[in-house]
């Protein structure tokens, strides 16, 4: 623990903290480092000093496809002889579209041809490639393009003016009279070369101090719907993208971990005379997690590990049981915690007169359930380690994985892959899959490259869940029908607690376990709140939208329910308490407008209506909802977003639906409940997950803005779970408290 | 025990406990690795590819029983329809972290293989069987029908 509260410094841990949604951006969260001045004004010059000289080739590997020199203005760019642009990517890939974001982003200002651009991953290397959010280098908190967004174009912007500058001095004309587009020099004189043409003139000239990037008016690529569709839609339509578990590589192992199998079990012996028998198992091999299981293949592993007889100690975590757990939890809420917003007045404000809304909402342990099981190769040879993952943390990736091979970190190499998925599974700020890796490839003594891969079992029973929570709230409304006083307890485990990022607690109070509450998009200056963060075996973890995957539900169904109360619309209830957030109520208007709020609905059809705030955006979704039997079924979501310069508007809608289709996933189906000390749901037979029959049709609207980018992969879901709850109600359902919807019997498990 | 494979076209033999399950045979013993493991329990479809045309979950099947078939992987694909459905899978831009997307085409091949004009509902029976956890499903579905739009143009 110590060792790792050193990963980063104290300023390190604030700004990862913050960007990882510690503090819920209301669009200054990159104004520190990142002011986009005059982004609407004409001629927008920069200097820069992120644009770090180092060229990212020596550190990167070749990659099939990708440029080759020689004009490498900066680490983010290559423009080859073959006319080939390759952009180097510092955010890892999950499915969320980043690499197509960044590559349009210099494409843009490189006038490049979108056909001719290529995408590789940069190496670990946080001097290069820090997230400029975070300090570190990683991704996560809906940061990639916000971040980027000036560094990628300055990228682009550099290059194309060294390519201009070399062609005006080979043609011998104003540098001002040159035209670019499609990789293509040109000059009315009729001379014209392509890039890969002027690439080595360009590469022996200065690297200029500042650039002019474009304006909004001259974009090419940026905010132009399918001007630079995706970079990885091909190669993961034919089986050829590259993931953790395809790599190959000369004698690499697989290896599966006997995990101790409930939370706080410790490993007390192991007899692996059985496994060793096993056609294709090579070693049989303690290591901190566990008992590892090294084979040929997987099915040889996978058949090593069920031959291996191991006696695990479950004493410690024997009682846990999340049934037991909410009830604790319940009382808690009703003690008094830590203050998170206003203190309690004393006197209490008299609440005879006021009438009073109370409810007690439950939410369980969410598994991330990416679609590639947890899996990192590892390699320890001559001296070095080399990995191959989805390396989301790069930066805490390279210093717990070569501590663990007892290395110093420049002596680890990561390849970073793109991900089956994440939603802040790979996250991590104990690289579990990382380290795991390292240490059996130490455990065989480096004798050969070797995949760790989890089972799905192992992924989704392994703990590094969204906490459990409960808040209790009670809201008085005055005569006139309004907020006059608004109690908020929440009990739930801090996800930074521990770690080593604790240091962003501030007097007992985790921002990320009341963020959406405090601060939120209303104007709710009465609002007091109690924290409670008991300490669990169970390891928490961001999941997709992290606090607000609780507080969106909580405050957006309690404004409908106050709505009633006070007898008004629930559209016009939470637009008189955003007088103060302009923002938020355009884009609530227009999906309100956009989805027909407030028309008849046909019997049956109820519509349910939502507006949240995270990552910097703001989505507010109408969601229609049907019920038929007393089974509910989401006809429809109608989506706005504001979510500041809409980089790739076709990336933000596949975003918008994406979390919709996870947020919806979860608020139907998803918990793990643990039965002595055990997770009872492993695999998707019990952990269920949303199906093509059970998809809303999606209809997105992105707010115009010319401020600049914030985050996409997460705000499109904590509205989608109240909008959808607001409709049940709406349509005579029960008020909906306690997630999933399989507890209220409203869908089919 | 060598077991006769017939892959994509080509004769295989492989030596394996004639137990293991098709997807690990595909991936580690063949090395085409465009077919994923998800869940191991033929709950989750990444691993679909087609045996005698139909889908699979390979995941669940014994490589002893498929001595003798016709299989075929995403590697594999080559007929017109299954073109025509690649091609709108990258034209819609259906994917977004596409480790499920290599069983969601096979599946989607094998339905307008078999159902050249699929209904929504068509739809909903065939792909059921193929989770995605990025929730590309309204794209997948798009696809679908702009593929078949494309086969009768």
């Amino acid at each position: 623990m110590h060792a790792l509260m050193q990963v980063l410094g104290q300023e390190e841990q604030a700004e990862l903290a913050r960007a990882l949604g510690a503090v819920p951006a209301t669009g200054a969260r990159m104004s520190r480092r990142l002011v986009l001045q005059g982004a609407g004004a004409a001629g927008l010059v920069i200097g820069f000093g992120w644009l770090a000289p180092g060229s990212a080739r020596a550190a990167s590997p070749a990659v099939a496809g990708a440029a080759l020199g020689p004009l490498e203005p900066n680490a983010f760019v290559r423009v080859g002889t073959d006319n080939l642009v390759t952009v180097i990517c510092k955010h890892c890939e999950m499915g969320q579209g980043n690499t197509t974001g960044l590559a349009s982003l210099v494409a843009d200002e490189l006038d490049a041809d979108w056909s001719l651009v290529r995408t590789e991953y940069a190496p670990a290397n946080v001097k290069l490639y820090a997230n400029l959010a975070f300090g570190m280098q990683g991704t996560g908190g809906s940061s990639a393009i916000a971040n980027s967004y000036l560094q990628y174009r300055s990228a682009g912007a550099t290059a194309r003016a060294m390519l201009v500058a070399a062609a005006a001095a080979q043609w011998q004309v104003p540098a001002g009279e040159i035209k670019t587009g499609k990789n293509l020099l040109s000059h009315a004189s009729g001379k014209s070369a392509t890039y890969g043409e002027m690439a080595l003139a360009a590469s022996r000239l200065p690297v200029p101090t500042q650039v002019e990037l474009k304006t909004p008016a001259q974009f090419d690529f940026i905010g132009k719907d399918h001007a630079s569709p995706r970079v990885d839609s091909s190669s993961k339509c034919n089986g050829t993208a590259l993931f953790t578990i395809d790599v190959k590589l000369p004698g690499l192992l697989t290896a599966v971990i006997a995990w101790p199998p409930g939370f706080g079990a410790r490993l007390v012996s192991f007899d692996a005379t059985e496994a060793r028998k096993v056609k294709g198992v090579t070693d049989v091999v303690q290591v901190p997690e566990g008992v590892a299981v090294v084979a040929t293949g997987m099915w040889a592993a996978l058949q090593g590990r069920k031959a291996l007889k191991v006696q695990w100690d479950e004493s410690a975590g024997a009682t846990l049981d999340s049934e037991a757990l909410l009830a604790q939890y319940r009382a808690q809420a009703a003690q008094p915690g830590a203050n998170f917003a206003r203190p309690p007045q004393t006197p209490p404000e008299p609440t005879a007169a006021l009438k009073m809304i109370e409810a007690v909402y439950e939410f369980p342990f969410l598994a991330h359930a990416p679609m590639e099981p947890m899996n990192c190769v590892a390699w320890l040879h001559d001296g070095v380690l080399e990995t191959w993952s989805g390396h989301q943390f790069p930066t805490f990736d390279q210093k717990l994985g070569s501590a663990a091979a007892g290395l110093p970190p420049d002596k680890m190499t990561l390849n970073t892959l793109v991900s089956g998925g994440s939603f802040g599974r790979r996250a991590n700020v104990w690289s579990d899959f990382t380290v795991a890796a390292v240490n059996v490839a130490k455990a065989i003594g480096g004798r050969a490259p070797v995949r760790v891969q989890y089972t799905r079992e192992d992924d989704t029973g392994g703990g590094l869940y969204r906490p459990m929570y409960v808040h209790a709230v009670k809201v008085g409304l005055d005569a006139h029908g309004r907020i006059a006083q608004w109690e908020h307890a929440i009990v739930g485990q801090s996800i930074m607690a521990g770690g080593p990022m604790a240091m962003m607690i501030k007097d007992g109070i985790d921002p990320t376990s009341v963020e959406g509450v405090l601060p939120s998009s209303y104007d709710l200056p009465m609002l007091q709140g109690q924290l409670h963060s008991p300490a669990l075996a169970v390891k928490p973890l961001w999941w997709r939208s992290v606090g607000n995957t609780h507080t969106a539900y909580v405050m957006e169904t309690m404004m409908d329910e106050l709505a009633l109360a006070a007898g008004k619309d629930p559209l016009a209830f939470r637009l008189a308490l955003l007088g103060k957030n302009p923002r938020a109520t355009a884009v609530l208007e227009l999906a309100a407008h956009r989805a027909g709020w407030g028309k008849p609905q046909r019997a049956g059809l109820a519509q349910g209506i939502a507006v949240h705030e995270s990552f910097g955006s703001v989505v507010a979704q109408v969601a229609e909802v049907s019920m038929k039997g007393g089974k509910v079924k989401v006809e429809r979501v109608v989506c706005a977003i504001d979510c500041g310069v809409a980089v790739n508007p076709d990336v933000i809608r596949a975003q918008m639906e994406g979390c919709i289709g996870y947020g919806l996933s979860a608020l139907f189906y998803s918990e793990i409940d643990i039965k002595d000390g055990r997770p009872v749901q492993r695999n998707f037979d019990t952990y269920r997950a949303l199906r093509i029959h059970e998809m809303p049709k999606v209809e997105v609207h992105i707010v115009p803005s010319t401020v600049a980018p914030s985050g996409v992969g997460e705000p499109g879901l904590p509205p989608l779970g109240p909008a959808v709850a607001n409709a049940v109600a709406r349509l005579g359902g029960p008020r909906v408290r306690r997630l999933p919807f399989t507890r209220s019997a409203l869908v089919a498990t | 025990m060598p077991i006769e494979l017939n892959v994509n076209g080509q004769a295989r033999t492989v030596d394996v406990d004639p137990e293991t399950p098709l997807l690990w045979v595909i991936r580690d013993d063949l090395g085409l690795t465009g077919t994923k493991y998800g869940c191991g329990i033929a709950q989750c479809g990444a691993c679909t590819v087609h045996v005698d045309g139909e889908p699979l979950r390979s995941c669940s099947a014994p490589v002893a029983a498929m001595s003798g078939r016709q299989l075929t992987t995403i590697e594999g694909l080559s007929s017109r329809t299954a073109k025509a459905v690649q091609k709108a899978w990258v034209d819609l831009d259906v994917v977004q972290c596409g480790y499920c997307q290599s069983g969601q085409i096979m599946s989607a091949v094998a339905l307008l293989e078999k159902l050249p004009r699929p209904t929504d509902l068509d739809i909903d029976h065939a792909m059921a069987g193929n989770i995605c956890r990025c929730a590309t499903y309204h794209r997948i579905r798009a696809a679908i029908h702009a593929a078949s739009a494309q086969l009768h143009a």
